[in-house]
This record gives structure tokens, sequence and C-alpha cells, in this order.
């Protein structure tokens, strides 16, 4: 082990049912640096993380920390705790029904009594030198977000780690707050403490780190100091593109030309839900493809729920083919001929244990009303009209849904809101975790759906997917709008600076 | 107003609650049924009548807060009182072996239980259920039919009344009467004093809480969730014997019907008392408060003429609807405004 | 290697799983005591031909049972809970029932009203209370379980209350038809009743889309709201039609004894049909569901009940061995367990394939 490493990670796997999150993984911490992690959604960082706090256990590779000679064995947060790794993960996970400082001191603590009198003058103490504003005996539930994410980085801090990890800890937190963390990571550095940094903000990283490493696809793909890396090369880092490689793509998109094209199909005025918190406009013409592009957690997805009703809508003026109308819940939506596949395929989209005919049939089937179910031989009928057209693999209609692979899931899921003959379908990220093959299936199909008059709104975290379909691409960063890009701008180079370093507000 | 009912945490909103509720109907007793609840003796009958939920309560209370429920103990109190009825009377067993076998039968349940649950995931629900069978169905087995205990030494216990100071009151005929509480009470009250403070002053009791409010997050804060579960269903088995032993001195006898619906009036008081369903909230003075009110509530509709046992059943439905709809739209709120 | 395959389809068939247990039970008696199967054709007191027989009874006695495995395996699939105060529902309904037949003359001689109009009251009085627990499951987010605990407690003092505490008497023997035998046919009515309740589900099922929006919801409440179902009507709806199970329940029930008593009809038989569902294979934790599993399962738990009865097993301990038999059946559909066995089997598999290589 290197003298100067406080952690050294090496040739971590971790499988997954399906899936394999990591393989092969590389990552050293050194004494007293703020190491920032990087990657993309579905990188590996978070399942890199949680296999260092004990969360998930690994398949293979070994753990080694200063002052351990044998690799270390970590099985629950509990051991992860107790040898000195603290974390703070993008979730609070605090108990909301404790107090502030109980969940400060909580499973922590050696003595069997518990001194309420002076655990409440620490966690005090604590609060006042990080300029929390919350009382110690406060309920925590009780607390604004930004204060609960603030204790739990209290409680982490205090904890006299050699390590901290800070899972996106800036997503809630205003600038300020963001300040005050930085300020106490860079107090934190000089005693010693390796810190881990995941954040999605370009900004954040070159502010505060010494060190990077970026993952893709559950693999390494290097470890640079940060005066090593711009941040243009950064970006080509995490989503796999070589530079001259990138900036030689050329947008082959664009190439539908419908009669009437120029006709509105869908816009929305000043929209917003509890999830899209700032209001925003947008609209869609007939035949066109746009989609949202952004970091994670700049608020694509949010932004396509609110359309589709799917989040609690506070606010907004909808229009569909120059009529209005009123969308509240998905139902509403779908009886305006609207689709949406959700980003979480498994959370969201499938239901499991459902066989591929009932899931491909289910939204037609509730669209038809509770009295007209189909028979067995109409939805056999749609299963394999279906099955055949997007090639999904399945041993029968009747094989439930949950066995199939990831890339026939989202066939299925698509199957189901072509099924319903939309005439705008919102895709968010259809093409995450599914192969390579599957991958252009799906962008083939959203151009030829495109020029057959549909109105398409495509999300994805690979940027030349988005080249490839959209013909406009509306870019977001930290939940607003920064900016529109057509024709000319349509180029990596254009999205990859419009995210870096934003355009306007 | 709005700012201190924010402040407040959701356990001690809940616990006023209860005891406005409890001091309003006292009043209201007062008022409307006359001078008999003005007596201490009234009061202490409360207390000396329901000994053993209190301390059924407090194991609910227990396993509730940790996000559970425990719907057997009212069977293993009618076990525990056959088992040791039938060993007293028939085996010529003593008192203390008695108590043993209560206690013995309470740490069963719990092992058994808290095992099914913590460690195989299996609903809590399902698990008591059927051991709330098990025990009902057990304790035909053992005996069938209903009798008196005759042991000298259990009777003896049985009879000893344990005198109040100061708390007396003068009867029909001008005779001062010393108020008393039975041995049932002080255990009781032990049990309440116990519990009290392991929720609230160890690192264990907090865990509970933890583990309630959010399970996930208890387990990434470095809290051993599984042992948590296992340790508050062991408890709540222990208690509900210890429970059951307190029931068995206070009828002084043994009969397969004995404590039926207890499980119920005990979540009911739980409840009542402010600990929440959904588990990581509750105090276990707002259950013993809860225990008081139940059977406040009871005694008011026996003296209100009111003989009919199915009162009871439904104003105790009443309000734990009352209580449950309370407790939902009450957090409802709450976290709206934390929202805004 | 194929035969494997055909057996393990087989043995995965959900129906398997009362079927095998029907069948234990039947071998078990066969071995024990064959007269158990012996059925002969006797005379009422009213001169009608009649069945008896072991057999005959569970028939008879398992139809109530079967009834409420329907609509219960339905609220199960659908919230991934149990609703516990079906009992107490029955004796409210039968209560009703009685109430509406007798009038305010316990002991009337008459009908007061068509019984078929005082068994529509009942059911639409038991559909409310399904919907009151309902409303508490899917709108107040209340477990099921617990939710259903208040009518659990109240139920059969509410039942009290609406005959005022007496106990009303039918005498018109046209009412003993639903508990009894019709005239001239020697099988018990419950169980053409308990038909007639299974075709109606089959056309529902059929006929309407309830099987897939419910299923649906039981499984992943978020992705069918994305997809524009309500599950919370749902759940509610699911209670309703519990409701309406329990009305004919309490048909049967009622029209057997033709009074009722409130604090034993159709007492612990929440426990029956929570173990009719579990014993027909499906999840309790909500979800995919067969209700002939469950159906099937229902006429098991009777042969077991039954079974027990025959060796004289008195009714008061019967829970006892019930118990048993549930917590057997939770334990080994258990995640933990089921995998804990798979591993052992795939360890021995793998001891002996080794084996075989090393020789």
């Amino acid at each position: 082990m290197n003298e100067n490493s406080i952690l050294e990670m090496r040739n971590i796997d971790k499988v997954f049912p399906g899936v394999r999150a990591l393989s092969g993984v590389d990552f050293t911490l050194r004494k007293g640096e703020i190491h920032a992690l990087m990657g993309e959604n579905g990188a590996g960082k978070s399942t890199l993380i949680k296999v260092l706090t004990g969360v998930y256990p690994k398949d293979n590779g070994e753990i080694r920390m200063a002052g351990h000679d044998k690799p270390v064995n970590i099985k629950s947060p509990e051991d992860a705790q107790n040898i000195g790794i603290s974390t703070v993960y993008q979730e609070i996970t605090l108990c909301s029904n404790l107090s502030v400082a109980e969940n400060i001191f909580i499973g922590r603590e050696k003595s069997f009594f518990t001194n309420w009198k002076m655990r409440n003058k620490r966690a005090g103490e604590i609060l006042k030198s990080l300029d929390i504003p919350a009382s110690p005996t406060q309920q925590l539930g009780t607390c604004s977000i930004a204060v609960q994410q603030m204790v739990a980085i209290a409680r982490a801090v205090d904890m006299e780690c050699k390590i901290l990890i800070l899972d996106e800890p800036t997503s809630s937190l205003d600038e300020q707050e963001v300040a005050k963390l930085f300020k106490l990571m860079r107090e934190l550095k000089q005693r010693g403490v390796g810190i881990i940094f995941v954040t999605h903000f370009l900004d954040q990283v070159y502010e505060v780190c010494d060190r990077i490493t970026v993952l893709r696809d559950g693999k390494l793909v290097g470890e640079y100091e940060i005066k090593d890396l711009p941040r243009l090369m950064l970006v080509s880092k995490m989503l796999g593109k070589e530079l001259d490689d990138m900036s030689s793509i050329k947008s082959d998109s664009g190439g539908y030309n419908g009669e009437d094209k120029d006709k509105i199909l869908f816009e929305a005025e000043n929209l917003s839900s509890v999830e899209a918190v700032n209001p925003f406009d947008f609209h869609i013409k007939k035949g066109e493809v746009n989609g949202f592009t952004g970091l994670l957690g700049s608020g694509r997805s949010e932004s396509v729920r609110a359309i589709f009703g799917a989040d609690r809508v506070l606010s907004g003026k909808l229009k569909k083919d120059g009529r209005d109308i009123k969308i509240t819940k998905p139902i509403d939506a779908m009886k305006n001929k609207i689709a949406y596949l959700p980003e979480d395929r498994k959370e969201d989209g499938i239901i499991g244990d459902l066989s591929v005919r009932e899931n491909i049939i289910l939204a037609l089937q509730v669209l038809e009303g509770f009295f007209h179910p189909f028979s067995r031989a109409k939805a056999e009928e749609f299963a394999d009209e279906y099955i055949k057209l997007l090639e999904i693999k399945t041993a029968s209609t009747d094989t439930p849904v949950k066995s199939l692979s990831g890339g026939n899931q989202q066939k299925v899921i698509l199957a189901r809101w072509l099924l319903t003959h939309p005439d705008y379908l919102i895709l968010d990220e259809p093409t995450r975790g599914i192969d390579v093959g599957t991958k252009v299936e799906i962008q083939k199909l959203v151009l030829k759906l495109a020029s057959e008059g549909m109105g398409v709104t495509f999300i994805s975290s690979e940027t030349d997917e988005m080249l490839r379909t959209c013909s406009r691409l509306i870019v977001m960063r930290d939940r607003h709008v920064v900016g529109e890009l057509t024709g000319e701008d349509l180029n990596q180079h254009k999205i990859m600076s419009t995210i870096a370093e934003g355009e306007s507000e | 107003m709005k700012k201190k009912l924010m402040n407040m945490s959701d356990t001690n909103l809940l616990l006023t609650i209860t005891i406005v509720v409890f001091v309003v109907m006292y009043l209201c007793a007062i008022i409307f049924e006359g001078k008999g609840f003005l007596k201490p003796q009234t009061f202490f009958n409360i207390l000396n009548a329901n000994a053993a939920l209190i301390i059924l309560s407090c194991g609910l209370s227990l396993v509730m807060i940790t996000g559970s429920i425990d719907i057997s103990v009212g069977g293993i109190t009618a076990l525990v009182s056959m088992c040791c009825a039938v060993y007293l009377d028939y085996h010529g067993g003593s008192v203390f072996g008695s108590v043993m076998i209560a206690l013995g039968i309470g740490l069963a349940f719990g092992l058994f239980q808290g095992l099914l649950i913590a460690y195989l995931d299996i609903q809590p629900f399902i698990v008591t259920l059927a051991g709330m069978f098990f025990a009902r169905g057990m304790t035909t087995i053992v005996h069938t039919n209903p009798f008196n205990v005759e042991n000298e030494a259990f009777v003896a216990l049985k009879e000893t009344r344990i005198i109040v100071p100061g708390m007396g009151s003068y009867n029909k005929n001008g005779t001062y009467v010393n108020a008393y509480v039975e041995i049932g009470v002080i255990v009781a009250l032990l049990v309440v004093a116990i519990m009290f403070v392991l929720l609230r002053k160890t690192r264990q009791g907090r865990a509970f809480y933890a583990v309630g409010g959010n399970g996930q997050s208890a387990l990434m804060l470095g809290i051993n969730v599984k042992r948590t579960k296992f340790i508050a269903h062991l408890i709540c088995g222990i208690l509900a014997g210890i429970g059951g032993y307190v029931y068995f001195l206070h009828v002084g006898s043994g009969a397969a019907s004995h404590a039926s619906g207890a499980e119920m009036n005990a979540i009911a008081s739980s409840i009542i008392g402010g600990t929440m369903l959904t588990g990581g909230v509750g105090n276990i003075i707002g259950t013993l408060f809860g225990v008081l009110s139940l059977s406040t509530i009871q005694n008011i509709v026996s003296s209100a003429g009111l003989d009919q046992a199915w009162w009871t059943g439904i104003t105790i439905a009443a309000m734990l609807c009352l209580f449950l709809v309370i407790q939902s739209v009450v957090m409802a709120r709450k976290k709206k405004m934390t929202k805004k | 290697m194929k035969t494997g395959n055909i057996f393990q389809k087989i043995f995965r068939r959900q129906i398997m799983i009362p079927l095998a247990a029907f069948l234990l039970l039947a071998i078990f008696n066969l071995v024990a005591d064959p007269s158990f199967y012996k059925i002969t054709l006797g005379y009422n007191s009213a001169g009608n031909p009649v069945l008896s027989g072991y057999l005959i009874t569970i028939l008879d006695y398992g139809s109530e049972l079967a009834i409420l495995a329907i609509g219960m395996t339905l609220v199960t699939a659908a919230s991934g809970g149990q609703d516990i105060s079906v009992g107490a529902a029955i004796a409210i309904s039968g209560s009703m029932l009685l109430r509406c037949l007798c009038g305010a003359d316990t002991r009337s001689e008459n009908l007061n009203m068509p019984i078929i109009c005082a068994f529509l009251i009942s059911m639409v009085v038991a559909g409310l209370f399904g919907a009151f627990n309902g409303v508490l499951v899917a709108y107040f987010k209340i477990q099921p379980m617990v939710a259903t605990l208040i009518l659990f407690t109240a139920g059969r003092s509410i039942a009290a209350w609406i005959n005022n505490n007496e106990l009303p008497i039918v005498n018109d023997q046209s009412f003993a038809i639903y508990g009894g035998f019709i005239p001239g046919i020697p099988i018990p009515m419950p169980f053409f009743i308990a038909v007639i309740v299974m075709i109606i589900t089959w056309l529902i099922l059929k006929f309407t889309n309830l099987g897939l929006y419910v299923q649906s919801v039981g499984i992943n409440e978020k992705s069918s709201r994305l997809n524009g179902l309500n599950p919370e009507l749902l759940k509610v709806l699911t209670f309703v039609l519990l409701g309406v199970c329990v009305s004919v329940a309490a048909l049967i029930k009622t029209s057997r004894l033709m009074t009722i008593n409130y604090s034993v009809i159709a007492k612990d038989i929440e426990m029956d049909a929570i173990l009719a569902v579990a014993l027909g294979g499906n999840a309790l934790s909500g979800g995919k569901f067969n209700i002939p599993a469950s159906i099937l399962g229902a006429y098991v738990i009777q042969f077991l009940t039954t079974t027990l009865y025959k060796f004289n097993v008195s009714s008061d301990a019967l829970s006892a061995y019930k118990a048993v038999v549930v917590i057997l059946l939770v334990v080994f559909s258990s995640e933990s367990v089921r995998g804990w066995i798979g591993g052992l089997f795939k360890k021995s598999v793998a001891v002996k394939a080794g084996k075989e290589a090393k020789s």
C-alpha cells in the first residue's frame, strides 16, 4: 500500500442480476485530498460508494485502509463507521422523527445510557460552528431539506473520520450553504481527512477538488490531476468520446420534412409541478423530434413528467392541436394521445409479475375502460404484432416481463405506448442500460415515427444519440432551461459548452 | 401557534392531545356521572382492573414504535393464566414456579415471533395472528373448563392490598376507608418506569425509534435493524408473559376466554396514547394515559346505564378510528407545512 | 432433462399447492379411516332426500369459506394486506338481514319483506362497511390489517345494536332453503350458492378488466398510476366486492340457524379465509392472484377442519393446529427460507457434480 494513500480499492467487481455494475474498478484516495468521483448516470459511482460503505457486499476485489495490515472487510454501514468512514448520501438518510441532536449522534454512541443534556449541548456547539440554523431539540422532519442535508454533513464531519464520502451533497443547498460546505471541506483536508466528492456540478469540482477519477459503464476510465484535465475533456471522458471524435460527428437528424411540419402539436406555458419547481415554456411541432439535455439532476425528467401529469401539477396552460387541454393526472394526458415512457423502467415502467402480453395491452386497456376487456385472441394479436414489429425476444407472450432482458423490457413498454397510437410520444432515457444494437433500433424507430407525423421528445444521457435523433435540443442545468440549440449549433461541442458554462439564466 | 405546532416533535404533539383528551374526559365524567368519579378509589379501581392492560400496552407501544405489530398478547395472557392455574391447583406448584412459567411462555413467544419477523422477514401481522390462534388453541388443550385457583399462597398474594396513604374516603356508614391498589398495579407502574427509561434514555431505546421512523436510514446510520426488531418483539413477548401473570393475579382463575380482545384494547390504548402505527413516534407515558382514557370511557359507558356489552366495543372502535384519522390528518398537515 | 422441465412446469403451477395439500389430506384419511368417504342417502325431517357424510359436510360448510376466499383474494392482490373484519362483517350483514326479515317483532310468524329485498339491503350494508375499510386503507394509507381491526372490534357490537341485542328468529321455512336443501335435491344448497358466486366471479373477470387492473395495482402501484389507473379507487372497489361476498356468506350462515348469535357467528372465519388465500399459493404481499386456487384452498381448509373434528379435536383447540399450518406455510414461502433451501439444493448438486467429476 502506498504511503500517501489512506484508501485503496483494487479490482472491485459488483454484479446485480442482469447488470454488471462494476468490473475491475480501482480507486485510490490520498491523505488530505479532495477527490472527485465523476461519471454519468449508471457509471457505477453510487455502487462503488455503497460497496465501500458496506451497503452492498462486493463480489470481488479488496479494500485496504491505512492503519490496517490486512484488507478490511466491511459488511454493514455500522462496520464502515467503526473503521472511520463516514458518508453523506444524496438522498437524506436520517430519521425525520428524531431530533436534530439525536440524528447527529445515533448509531455511534458507546455508552448504554444517553445523556440528553450533554448531547444537546454538544450538538448545539456543532450546529453553531457550522452555522446551521436549527436547534438541537428540534425534530428533524420540521427542518427544510437543505438544513437536513447540512445536519447529515455535520454528523459525518463530527465522526472523527479518516475518510469522508459526500455523495451529491450539494443538490439541495443554495450558494451560501455550498460555500460553507467547501470551507469545511478545506479545513478537514488540512487535518488529513481524505474526502470523496461526488457531484454533477462541474464548477464545484474545479473549485475544491485535487484529483478526479472518472468511471463509465462500471469501468475505470482514469485518474487525473485536476490541472491536467480541462472541463471539456472531463465531459468527453464521462461521455466516452474522444474530443476529436466528437467534434467530427455531424448531426444527421433534421432529415424529416413533413407537409404540416410547422403546425404546433403541443405547447405548454409556465408549466411547473411539485418536482419541476421552476416554471418553463415548451412546445413541439408535428413530426418534430426534440429533446431535453443536461447532466443528471438538471431537471430534464422532472420537466417531461410535468407534461404528462405524473407529479402534482402546480401551474401551467396547455394546448394540444391548438385546443386548450387540462392535464392533472396521467389518464388525462393519455386521453389526449400523449404517451410517456418513464426513466425508471423497473419502478415506473414494467409490471414485473405480469406477462409480456398483459404489459403490452395495459395502457390501451386502461384507455378502453373497465368494461371493455380485449378477448384473449385480440390481446394475443396485439402482442404478437408488436413483438414482431419491435423484434422483442421473449419465449412466449405469457412470459413474465421481469424475466426479459433490460432492452426487451424497454421494448415491451414502448410497445405498450405505441399500441395506444399516440400523437405525441415522450421517451425518457429509453436507451439506458440496454445493449448497443437495441439502442440503434430504438433511435431508428424514433425517426421513423416522427416521419409519420408523430411528435417525439427524446431524453438521453448519451449526447450523440440525441444529436442523431433530435432537431432541437433544450439544454437544462440546475433545474433551469439554459439554452435551446437548433441547426448549426447541434454539435457535441456546443452542447458541452452550454452544459459546462451555461449561456444564461 | 402554527410555529409552535411546527416545532413540537410528533411524539410530544400526540402526547399532548392524549393527555388533554383524558383530562377532559375525566372532568366530563365527574360533571355528568356524579361524585363517584371524585372518590380516589374509583380511579384506583380503574388502575386495579387495568394493570395487566397497561403492561401489555407497553409491549405493544414498543413494537409499534419499531414499526411492527403484535396481536398475540391477548392469547398469551389467556395461555399464561391457564398454565399457571393448572400448575398451582393440579400439580401443587409454588407461586414462584408459576411466575417462572409465565415468564417462560412470554419469552418463548417473544423469541419465536421475533425470529420469524426480524430474521425471516415475514409480515408481523401474520406471524402474531398465528401466535394468537396458537395460544388460544393451546389454552383449551391445556385445560378446557374455566376454574378458580384455590392455592393458598396464591390467594393470599391475590388478596394483598397496598394502602395508598392519605387517599381514603368515607363510606356510607361514615367510616373511613383507605384507598388501596393491588400488587399488579405496582408491577405495572414499575414496567412503565423501566420502559420509559429504556425508550428515552438508552442507546437501544433510541434505536427502536430510528428503525421505526425509517428503517433504511437507520441502517445507513449504523444501526443493526434486524437485531433491533428482534429485541422489540422479544421484550413484547416477555411483557405479555408478565402482563398475563398480573391479569391472572387479578382474576385468580384460568379460562380459555380470558383477556379476549385484550390485544385490540392494547393496540387501541397505544394509538390513543399517541403511538403512530407507521412507527417511530410514541411515548410510554402516553400509553399509560391511553389505557386510562380507554377504561374511563368504559366506566362512563357502564355508569351511564348503557350496560349492554356492545356499547363498549363501539365506543372503543369509534375512539380508535378518531385517533387514527387525527394522526393521519395531523401528519399530512405537518408534512405540507414543511414543504412550504 | 426434458422430463425434469415438464415436472418443474407442473409443480410451478400455482394450483398445485392446494392440490398437493388436498391429496395429502385425502390419503391420510384413506389410511386412517376409509369410512370417512362413506356417503349415505337419507331423509330429513321434512321427508326430503338428503345426502350425508363427511364429504358432503365439506362441500356444505366449505361454501361460505370459498365465497369469502374469492373476495379476500381480490383484497389481498390489490392492497397487499388482508381484511380481518370479515367475521364481524358477517355478523353485521346477518343481523341486518334478520332485522329486515323480522321487522320490529323478533318472533313474527310472517316475513316482513321478501327475502330478496332483505338480502339486497344486507348486501348494501356489507358493501358500505367494506367501503369504509377500503377508504381507510386506500386514502388514509393505514395498513389493511390495522384498518380492519376497527371493524373487527366494533362489528359484533354493531350487529347486536342493529337488533337491539335481541335474537330474532325466522319462522318462515322458505328462508331455511339457503342453508339447507331444496326439496327434492339431495345436495346442500350452500354448495349451489357458492357455485353461482363462482360463475358470477368468472363472468366479471371475463367481461371486465378487474383482474388486470387489480394485479397491476398490486404489483406496481407507481407504474399503474403512470398507466392511467386510479389505485385508490381500485382498492376501495376490492373491499366493496369483499363486502358483497360477506353478505352472501351471511345469508347462508343465518339461514342455517334461522337466527343469529352475535358473538359466535362466523367466529375466526377471517383466519380461515386468509389461510385459504395463502394455501392457494397467492402471495400475501399482493400482486398476481389465482381465484380457483383460493377456492380449492378454502375447501382444503374445510377438509382439514372436518378431519380434525372427526378425530375429536374440540372446536376451540382447532385454532392451535391451524396456526401451526399457517406458520409452516409462511415460513416455507418466505424469500430467505426459499433462498436458503435453494442454496442447499444447489450445493448438493454441486457436490454431486464434483464427486462425479473426480471419479
